[in-house]
């Protein structure tokens, strides 16, 4: 078992000019473990996330994130050759629409050969084997390949987009909604495909969603966040059977049961 | 030395929903389980045996009062216990055989019922072939292993249920109901496995309906009506 975090954020705001984002969050997330952000649109959830993996700058705040050096740096404060590398091999982000995380113009193959190249994989050979493996992993059959994923279904482009993001050995992955907009089908398989695999890859998570389904299933802690704020934390199923703020008692009541 | 303590522990619900009425649900709960020994929560339905079994597991929250255990080599109380120290403890030292099985879409009941050991870093194989034994010896016929539970019947559910809790040699272990869906036939099974845990030095806290079963595993029986919270409706 590890004995340091992998993150730390310390008092994370964000204002869009008077209006609140988020406020004053503050949590750490260790390896292997995978963080739920709940609550209802405009609670801030996205804010956060997309602080958390410096695509917005907060109002105030740190986010600190020890590197693979070990060195503990606020990611704010990195160069943007150091962000970029941290976005592009050791992190992840899972989009809503899986448009957004891919190149839907260029083939299955080049989109998972992408990142790699980016990491300094120059061997075609092994590039393309590697897209292969990883297609296969996501459950992506091998003669789809040099398909572009403008052809494949929203399930199967969301799973490209996973593979697409794991392929470097990532530490640290950001979902935002992995599992919105999917039929629930497609959604059970993802989920059963995501939980496999960062079980076995050991790797960190924060992902933002509404579903408490998908929070159960993934997640080991919760946060509930309303306007801007964490309302309510700790572990998933103490959260989900036994929670205390009256608005988290509110979703879980608002589940509809089959 | 005494596996698990359980002192002055309290818990009432809060029903934000329904103008803040709140529900007393236990005080005052003083017990103690050792090594070897079945301890077993009896009352009525309602007088709060689950909900203890289930702040012991950190499941539920408590108001008041301490849970604790040895994990590794060390005494632990549970109730003020941060998430992580509790998903460790459920790890390596606290497993809980629910009344139902939650199933997750598209895996299997063989691996299941091995994920405790693959979560400690047993060899996956190795897992399954425990996992086999287990389903084996609860009589779950063979051509169900490979099929995810969601569609096996109430009896068939707490078996796989009851194999995954058995799996790992975790030293305290909680049972809610193990037996209530089961023939008799499998009832023996599982009173036998009890009886090899105690065997074993495991300290056993369970929840027994059936009083045929209860008499043949209970070392001893607390009485949790005398928990009930003395409060003024």
């Amino acid at each position: 078992m590890t004995t340091e975090p992998l993150l730390r954020v310390e008092n994370l705001t964000k204002y869009y000019g008077s209006r609140l984002g988020c406020a004053d969050v503050s949590f750490e997330l260790w390896p292997g473990e995978v963080l739920a952000i709940v609550g209802e649109s405009g609670s801030g959830k996205t804010t956060l996330l997309n602080s958390l993996s410096a695509t917005l700058e907060p109002s105030s705040g740190r986010t600190l994130y020890r590197m693979r050096n070990e060195q503990w740096r606020n990611i704010y404060e990195l160069s943007e050759a150091e962000r970029r590398f941290l976005v592009r091999t050791d992190w992840g982000f899972v989009h809503q629409n899986p448009a957004d995380g891919l190149r839907m113009t260029v083939s299955a193959g080049a989109n998972v050969g992408e990142r790699l190249m980016a990491v300094g994989d120059r061997h075609y050979g092994h590039i393309r084997d590697t897209a292969l493996d990883w297609l296969g992993r996501v459950e992506i059959a091998a003669d789809r390949i040099d398909d572009q994923p403008r052809s494949f279904s929203g399930g199967m482009r969301q799973r490209l987009q996973i593979a697409r993001n794991l392929v470097t050995g990532p530490r640290l992955v950001f979902m935002d909604e992995p599992t919105g907009g999917l039929d629930v089908s497609v959604q059970a398989r993802l989920l059963d495909l995501l939980r496999g695999l960062v079980g076995e890859l050991g790797l960190a998570a924060v992902v933002v969603t509404h579903d408490l389904a998908v929070a159960r299933l993934l997640s080991h802690r919760m946060m509930v966040m309303k306007d801007g704020r964490v309302i309510e934390a700790g572990l998933t199923d103490r959260v989900l059977d036994d929670p205390r703020e009256p608005y988290t008692q509110l979703l879980v009541s608002s589940i509809l049961q089959v | 030395m005494t596996a698990l303590s359980v002192r002055n522990l309290a818990k009432t619900f809060t029903m934000h929903l329904r103008d803040g009425v709140i529900l007393p649900v236990v005080e005052n709960v003083n017990f103690e389980v050792q090594p070897g020994e079945c301890v077993v929560l009896g009352g009525p339905s309602g007088a709060g045996k689950s909900s203890i079994l289930k702040m012991v597991y950190g499941n539920y929250g408590v108001d008041a009062g301490t849970i604790v255990m040895r994990h590794h080599g060390e005494a632990v109380d549970l109730a003020t216990a941060d998430p992580r120290t509790v998903l460790t403890l459920r790890r390596d030292s606290i497993g809980y055989v629910s009344q139902f099985l939650r199933t997750v879409p598209r895996v299997s009941a063989l691996e299941v019922v091995a994920e405790p050991l693959v979560i400690r870093g047993v060899d996956r194989e190795q897992a399954q072939a425990r996992a086999k034994e287990l389903l084996a010896r609860l009589n779950l016929p063979e051509r169900l292993w490979s099929l995810p539970p969601a569609t096996f019947s109430g009896g068939e559910q707490q078996r796989v249920n009851i194999a995954r809790g058995f799996i790992t040699d975790h030293p305290v272990l909680l049972l809610d109901e193990p037996t209530a869906s089961l023939d008799a036939t499998n009832r023996a099974v599982v009173v036998a496995m009890i009886a090899e845990k105690k065997a074993a030095g495991v300290a056993l806290l369970g929840i027994f309906h059936d009083e045929d079963v209860r008499v043949q595993v209970a070392d001893r029986v607390v009485d949790v009506t005398a928990f009930a919270p003395k409060v003024a409706a």
